[in-house]
């Protein structure tokens, strides 16, 4: 138990996303909220992209930026989460638009955003 | 042979048929009321009961059923509900623990062991500025070594574009009413012709415009690049649509400009960089070179793709609040 209360100090920053991840998860799982589902998930894709780039980073060293041409590995931090993590981005801002011009569908037909009474009155309709 | 009773018409059962047919005249004439034996009344009394409870049972079966319709907007809900709520909680317990347990054990936050600092990112950042004239790292790795990912990207947001377009997206062929609404909530939450915010778009957006250029230009030589870049020129097109509304918007970024860029930036990326993979592949002569790193005009491809990119990103973000504002671009 002490051992992974020191981890979890030593590793911070992935502790704190792993603590986003879980209050987004949460959000995503109680909310009957539309919008609120939706949130809970871009906070989820806030910790995956904390944790990516806290990964990349290593002590003391810089930006991957050449600097009066210094290119040794020792001068700057893993380049490759930075990358990851802007795909990231990109895709969690598709998904996230689509989400929305969905809901706003939804919206528009049922004149709620409650997902319980969206799917009571789906299988009404089914009926 | 049966033979028949000779009294027959006098029997208690005789009774009860003529009874319940309903020829009282024979009874009343023959026997009367009073001629009825004790196990007549026993069998009226009990088909009497038979009856009332058929009636009472088909009574009960009929709110069963109907306890049985409703049931899932009843109880069944909140039965539902209970056990999600339970499952749910259980399962966030259990990841959120699972996580943490792994955040405790991973490799030391900054340190050098981290397994993801391997021989590619040493690669990466002791060639990559020699093969690809990025001073920039990640811009080269993004737009040269991993240039079909980014790729992937743009088509990514693009396709978010064109899903949101199908979604939301009001002609013709809409009814007037939805039509209507959208206007008419636009003229509500967003007043036009606000004195306040003109005049601070009037200065702010040329410097949010140039910034954004700049950002673009610069992305292999410093931080930035297509995407950042392209985010703060859509911002910029936001604010002056803001501003000034969609007329003033519409004279220079229509549906028909937002299809031409999109196509042109990702049609160019995906031939050149076709191009220079087939080249490298083949190792064949390339007319495209690596020029001097930290010049402008360098870098090879990263520089026309990083305005691809930028281009995509700014159309991308102007026609995301563009269709979800009103329903078109």
């Amino acid at each position: 138990m002490g051992e992974i209360l020191s981890g979890l100090f030593t590793n911070y920053y992935e502790t704190v996303s792993m603590i986003l991840f879980g209050i987004g998860f949460t959000t995503l799982l109680f909310h009957k909220n539309l919008l609120k589902k939706i949130m809970g998930l871009n906070i989820m894709d806030t910790a995956v992209c904390l944790l990516l780039a806290a990964h990349g980073y290593i002590e003391g060293r810089k930006a991957p930026i050449v600097v009066d041409g210094v290119t040794a590995v020792e001068a700057y931090i893993n380049p490759v989460p930075s990358g990851l993590v802007l795909t990231g981005i990109v895709v969690s801002v598709s998904v996230t638009s689509v989400m929305l011009a969905l809901t706003i569908r939804l919206y528009r037909r049922y004149h709620t955003l409650d997902i319980d009474e969206i799917s009571k009155a789906v299988q009404k309709e089914g009926k | 042979m049966s033979r028949i009773r000779e009294d027959y018409e006098k029997t208690a059962w005789r009774r009860l048929v003529h009874f319940i047919n309903g020829d009282e005249k024979d009874m009343t004439e023959e026997a009367g009321y009073e001629v009825e034996t004790e196990a007549t009344t026993q069998r009226i009394h009990d088909e009497f009961f038979e009856e009332a409870e058929w009636n009472h049972r088909k009574e009960k079966a009929d709110t069963m059923l109907s306890q049985y319709e409703e049931w899932p907007e009843t109880k069944g809900v909140v039965y539902f509900r209970k056990l999600y709520n339970l499952i749910a909680g259980v399962i966030c317990v259990a990841i959120i623990a699972l996580l943490l347990i792994t955040a405790a054990q991973l490799p030391s936050f900054g340190g050098t062991d981290n397994p993801a600092s391997n021989e590619v990112a040493e690669r990466y950042i002791e060639k990559g500025m020699e093969e690809t004239g990025a001073v920039n790292i990640v811009a080269g790795m993004i737009l040269d070594y991993r240039a079909f990912d980014t790729l992937g990207e743009s088509h990514v947001l693009f396709l978010g574009v064109c899903c949101v377009m199908i979604l939301l997206r009001l002609d013709g062929t809409e009814s007037e009413r939805v039509k209507k609404e959208a206007e008419s909530n636009d003229r509500i939450y967003e007043p036009k012709n606000d004195a306040i915010l003109q005049c601070v778009a009037k200065v702010l957006v040329p410097v949010i415009m140039l910034f954004g250029i700049y950002v673009v230009f610069n992305g292999h030589i410093s931080p930035g690049g297509g995407f950042s870049g392209g985010s703060i020129i859509g911002a910029g097109l936001i604010l002056y649509l803001n501003a000034y509304g969609f007329k003033k918007t519409g004279r220079f970024f229509t549906m028909k400009t937002f299809s031409v860029i999109s196509v042109l930036a990702l049609g160019f990326y995906a031939i050149s960089k076709t191009y220079s993979f087939f080249t490298g592949a083949n190792h064949l002569e390339s007319f495209i070179s690596a020029g001097t790193p930290g010049e402008l005009l360098s870098a090879g491809l990263i520089l026309p793709l990083n305005i691809c990119v930028g281009m995509v990103v700014a159309s991308t973000m102007y026609g995301l609040y563009a269709l979800f504002r009103k329903g078109g671009i």
